[in-house]
């Protein structure tokens, strides 16, 4: 029992991370219709900054600030250069391009940083503290849970009570409309993949402590497990993101306690199989054909 | 009509013996080393022609082939070692164990292609996404079969005597991966050219107007994923062959990302394209090797990190470019190529 | 008078084949001008391209006497142009509120743009009472006072209108062109008009203008055109 109760913590804590990277995804797809594919690599790449810069000044939150704002830019900076001349008429050219942006992030990740792991490091102490002799949250679990919530909370704010939040909206739904009514449709998107790969470079940046720490092909794993929350909560849909996020690191963090790590990656690949199989339009979404 | 499909079959049955020729002579005239990369370039062209099929030719798109390469020369190993531990051996094994590896591939490609015909674009790239990151973990998980990291040998005859004693044995392995290639070329570009190819072009082209005209959509994706699978699984089988050892990391997500690569870059449309694009996954490192070598000889650390990341570099700038400058790939901008020097070389 | 929008020799379409042709125009401030013609005769193009969704291929368009070559779409705005597209272009995933705010926010002036918006929902008192329903709830009608009144919370100098009337009930109709003719004598708005419904449409305007393949074949007062009966057969069909 005190087990499955810890594993129910882990399970939340490693979910509210699923969360937020699933909630950049859907950020992205709301946006552009693309599923970045590249999030992962380019989350990381923002890690590696804020562990160059936390090495050099020893502070972790100078740290964390390089990889938000690295994030920021190198969303903007992945829009604008690469993925604003992608022809849009093709659902696999998005896709392939992404990838290919995966082997230049991680290839010039791999030339400057090496392929050996690295240490992650965390601002509070990972051992979970007691509550009546049964191990439930570290200090750390704390400070994600209020990361996550933080950055949920800024968004929804964002894009429901300010002019910016309701330009980027319009945007994505209707960008020709929104252009004679004087939005910069393409800032609006440069912001948006700016936006997710902050956030993105956020779970990263929570996710890896827990993990082996630093590598090239760190949240490889992880991106699969946030596609697959975004895909249980609709692709479509914020609530949707964070509820899919809860549920899968819920189900890793059970599989992985009882059946051993190297089972999660294949527990992710049935769990998405199932659910596209089974309810494809997602949990929360009312679509019912997947054609992308 | 009957006619005109005998006469292409006998044009590529005919196209592929002159080019077993040539590469025969090829294999004669190589040094060992090169003839060993000409049998790597034969075994990806297994994999990435299969995967031309599938993404050129179908739209489908696949971030698993590298995993069901894996399966290919898992199943291979397999096979050989168990039948090698039970005595039975001889040259005809070899084809056996690698008929198998095809067929279990099959399967698996069997499986995933009745998830993917029921997705599209993104989705369908997840989920083999997926594939790709779990089948290399399967190996972890089920270690008393596959031996977990190390991987597992594989016991490969040697050149038959009758070759002489002094044969090399990568000319040996070069002529079995050839033949290999060979095959899966004729029979691939048979299947292309015939219903089945038109079949999924005009699957891939307009699904609706496909229904409308009366073709199973979701039937003719299975089989394309079927047929790409039994490419993959070859090419799988050949590599496992040739490095007489399997494991995980041979078969990671970045193989597989790089034969998507290799086909786009090559070119999706045609089964051209693949040619070019397992040449590039066997030339591509091989140059990063001596550029880097070449480069920082001061520091090994440095060189090793520059040689085993210049390809994905390259390669990912390159597709990169490729998607968006010019989407028909290597065999496209030749196409481009010799159809201007055709209008102009009339006019002179 | 003076005149407030210019257009000079525009030629424009999509791809090789262009769409308009040569096509001249003179707007005098305060007017309403009627762009009549039959299906496919590129008054939807001409609307498209002064606003700079569609790139002419020669020509210019002038509003008040400054040109608008190299504008982007999204500064017209600012110049005091406001279009409102054929299908109305109410986005239906945000609300009534969310849609009007929306029309409002690239001004500098926030007392205004709400004073602007406030006067919107007492000219259009039905959205008034749906301001939290999402776009796509509302009605044909509803949608249509919706997209008008979003261009009007920009206080815009020159109104584009494509087919207002479409799929309206005749009687909502009459209600959208007495309030252009409203907006025309008090606040001195111009308007361009494209409609299928020539009818309604000269019931307002002060001059028309009939284009045909892309050109511009008549341009002149609108009663000439309401009370000739031979322009009207010729150009018109009735």
């Amino acid at each position: 029992m005190d087990r499955f109760v810890f594993l129910t913590f882990d399970g939340l804590s490693k979910g509210a991370v699923l969360a937020a990277f699933a909630l950049a995804l859907v950020l992205i797809w709301r946006a552009a219709r693309i599923v970045n594919f590249a999030q992962g690599a380019m989350a990381v790449a923002a890690a590696y900054a804020a562990y160059t810069v936390t090495t050099a000044t020893g502070s972790y939150w100078l740290g964390l600030l390089a990889a938000l704002v690295g994030g920021l830019l190198l969303g903007a900076l992945v829009e604008r250069a690469v993925m604003r001349f992608v022809d849009h008429r093709s659902p696999l050219a998005e896709v392939i391009v992404a990838l290919g942006l995966v082997l230049v992030v991680q290839a010039a990740l791999g030339m400057v940083y090496g392929n050996e792991f690295r240490a992650a490091a965390a601002p509070f102490s990972r051992t979970a503290l007691e509550v009546g002799g049964v191990p439930l949250l570290s200090r750390y679990d704390l400070f994600v849970f209020g990361a996550v919530l933080l950055v949920l909370l800024g968004l929804a704010l964002l894009f429901t009570r300010t002019g910016v939040g309701l330009r980027m909206r319009a945007a994505a739904f209707a960008p020709e409309v929104s252009r004679l009514l004087g939005v910069n449709v393409g800032g609006m998107l440069t912001l948006g993949w700016a936006l997710a790969s902050a956030v993105g470079a956020l779970a990263a940046m929570l996710v890896l402590p827990t993990e082996l720490g630093l590598h090239p092909h760190a949240m490889d794993l992880v991106f699969v497990s946030a596609f697959t929350a975004a895909v249980v909560g609709g692709l479509d849909s914020p609530p949707g993101a964070v509820v899919g996020g809860l549920s899968v690191g819920l189900i890793l963090s059970y599989v992985s306690g009882y059946l051993g790590s190297d089972v999660t990656p294949m527990a992710v690949l049935a769990l998405l199989l199932v659910v596209l199989l089974v309810r494809p339009g997602g949990l929360f979404a009312a679509t019912v054909a997947r054609q992308a | 009509m009957n006619l005109l499909r005998s006469a292409t079959l006998l044009r590529h049955l005919a196209l592929t013996l002159l080019a077993g020729f040539a590469l025969y002579l090829l294999s004669l005239e190589l040094d060992p080393f090169r003839n060993f990369q000409l049998a790597t370039v034969a075994a990806y062209l297994c994999a990435t022609a299969g995967l031309t099929v599938l993404t050129g030719l179908s739209g489908q798109l696949s971030l698993g082939h590298g995993a069901l390469m894996a399966v290919g020369a898992y199943t291979v190993a397999l096979c050989q070692n168990t039948l090698a531990e039970h005595d039975v051996t001889g040259n005809g094994v070899l084809p056996l164990s690698l008929l198998a590896g095809v067929l279990v591939t099959m399967a698996a490609g069997f499986v995933i292609g009745l998830a993917a015909a029921r997705l599209r674009g993104p989705y369908l790239a997840g989920v083999t996404l997926a594939v790709a990151v779990a089948v290399p973990a399967a190996t972890v998980t089920f270690d008393e079969l596959f031996n977990s990291e190390q991987g597992l040998g594989v016991y490969v005859e040697p050149p038959p005597l009758s070759l002489g004693p002094y044969f090399p044995n990568e000319r040996w392995q070069a002529w079995i991966a050839l033949l290999g290639a060979l095959l899966t070329m004729l029979l691939l570009a048979n299947l292309v050219r015939g219903r089945f190819g038109r079949t999924l072009r005009a699957v891939r082209d307009d699904e609706v107007a496909a229904r409308l005209s009366g073709i199973d959509v979701a039937r003719a994706q299975v089989q394309a994923f079927v047929v790409s699978a039994a490419g993959a699984g070859l090419g799988g089988g050949l590599l496992a062959v040739l490095a007489q050892s399997v494991s995980p990391g041979a078969f990671s997500l970045t193989l597989s990302l790089f034969l998507l690569m290799a086909v786009v870059i090559g070119g999706l449309g045609s089964l051209s394209g693949a040619v070019w694009g397992a040449l590039l996954l066997v030339a591509l490192p091989d140059l990063a090797h001596q550029v880097s070598s070449g480069l920082v000889a001061s520091s090994p650390a440095a060189a090793q990190r520059l040689e085993g990341n210049l390809p994905l570099l390259v390669f990912g700038l390159t597709l990169i470019v490729v998607m968006i400058a010019m989407p028909g790939g290597v065999q496209g901008l030749l196409h481009r190529v010799t159809g201007w020097a055709r209008r102009r070389l009339p006019s002179r | 008078m003076s005149e407030l929008l210019r257009v000079e020799g525009l030629t424009a379409g999509y791809g090789a084949a262009p769409v308009l042709h040569e096509v001249d125009l003179s707007v005098p401030a305060g007017t309403i001008a009627a762009v009549l013609g039959a299906n496919g005769a590129g008054k939807t193009t001409l609307l498209r391209t002064l606003s700079g969704l569609v790139r002419p291929s020669a020509g210019r368009v002038l509003l008040d006497g400054r040109p608008l070559t190299g504008v982007p779409v999204e500064k017209l705005v600012h110049l005091g142009m406001a279009h409102v597209p054929e299908g109305r272009g109410v986005v239906a995933e945000l609300t009534v509120e969310e849609n009007l705010r929306l029309g409002g926010l690239w001004r500098r002036d926030r007392a205004d743009a709400n004073k602007a918006l406030a006067e919107v929902y007492e000219l259009f008192e039905p959205l008034a009472k749906r301001r939290r329903s999402a776009g796509h709830q509302l009605s044909g009608g509803e949608r249509q006072m919706l997209a008008l009144g979003r261009a009007l919370v920009a206080r815009p100098r020159l109104l584009l209108l494509d087919e207002p009337s479409l799929g309206l009930a005749p009687k909502v109709t009459a209600q959208i062109m007495a309030l252009l003719k409203q907006l025309r004598d008090r606040t001195g708005l111009t308007v361009l008009l494209v409609e299928q419904n020539v009818r309604s449409a000269l019931s307002v305007a002060d001059t028309g203008v009939v284009l045909a393949l892309g050109r511009v074949v008549a341009a002149t007062g609108a009663d000439r055109l309401r009370d000739d009966e031979e322009l009207r057969h010729a150009y018109l069909g009735f």
